[in-house]
């Protein structure tokens, strides 16, 4: 396993871990590049507390200053580390243990014709993500 | 350490091999117990999709077919963009236990994978996503 994938999933999850930068991810997710200014005016943390935060996602390549004049620095969102951490919930989210109860349900099914529907039955229809 | 590139489940079913192959690798049976609907061109390099009844799809690549021991496909990383060519690969592998039983595992492998390209997208000052997709349709309907 590359220890560089390790790395930036925890990043990530540092950076998520707070309630103001998870503010501050969200509202670059959902309004697109904003600048500190605009995101102190729209979230309810001092602008102080925003350059600090926008700082430290800056230096784990979360967020990324589009070129421009000072306080004029627009951030953006980085989506590559988002992917990264992606696949490890991807890996916690795959449900094998419900999917093999599900076949082990279908095979004992099949094989009692007799006692249950020999085929159409009403599984668990979920997602198995 | 703590980010899991595999996931190995293990089951002892008392059916044989021949029926959980079945359960495995046809449309019918895929049908039963994984997705609400499948559909499956059963042989290495064929495809396969998989429907939930929330309008999810699931498109899978065929990759191992030896009947009735070994079945392999890859898959899409949940989550992941479309256009992302990381897939994980998923093994059944059926031995026979007893008289008429089968113990089946499940291997699923490639969840810490970092491909070149999204080493380099995750690592340098490349920035991508909608504000240069909109970039780019902007360019197109300009010069169309």
């Amino acid at each position: 396993m590359p220890p560089d994938v390790e790395a930036i999933a925890e990043q990530v999850f540092v950076a998520l871990a707070d309630p103001s930068r998870r503010a501050i991810l969200a509202e670059l997710a959902a309004g697109g590049p904003a600048t500190a200014t605009d995101l102190a005016d729209r979230l309810p943390i001092t602008r102080q507390a925003i350059a600090k935060h926008l700082a430290l996602l800056s230096e784990a390549g979360l967020v990324i200053a589009e070129p421009g004049e000072r306080r004029r620095v627009r951030y953006r969102l980085r989506s590559a580390p988002m992917q990264v951490a992606q696949q490890f919930l991807a890996a916690l989210a795959r449900d094998w243990d419900g999917q093999l109860d599900a076949l082990k349900d279908h095979l004992d099914q099949i094989t009692k014709p007799d006692t249950q529907k020999p085929n159409g039955q009403e599984e668990e229809g979920g997602d198995p993500r | 350490m703590g980010f899991p590139d595999r996931i190995e489940r293990t089951v002892d079913v008392a059916h044989p091999p021949a029926k959980v192959w079945a359960a495995l690798t046809t449309a019918e049976g895929l049908s039963s117990w994984f997705g609400n609907e499948a559909k499956i061109d059963l042989r290495p390099g064929g495809s396969a999709s998989l429907t939930w009844s929330g309008g999810f799809t699931a498109d899978l690549r065929v990759e191992r077919v030896e009947e009735p021991t070994v079945f392999g496909f890859t898959w899409h990383i949940y989550g992941l963009p479309d256009d992302d060519p990381r897939r994980t690969y998923v093994e059944f592998t059926l031995e026979p236990t007893g008289a008429s039983g089968t113990r089946l595992t499940v291997v699923e492998t490639g969840f810490a994978q970092l491909s070149e390209d999204a080493y380099r997208k995750a690592f340098d000052g490349n920035t991508d996503g909608w504000a240069k997709e909109l970039g780019e349709l902007v360019e197109y309907l300009d010069a169309a």
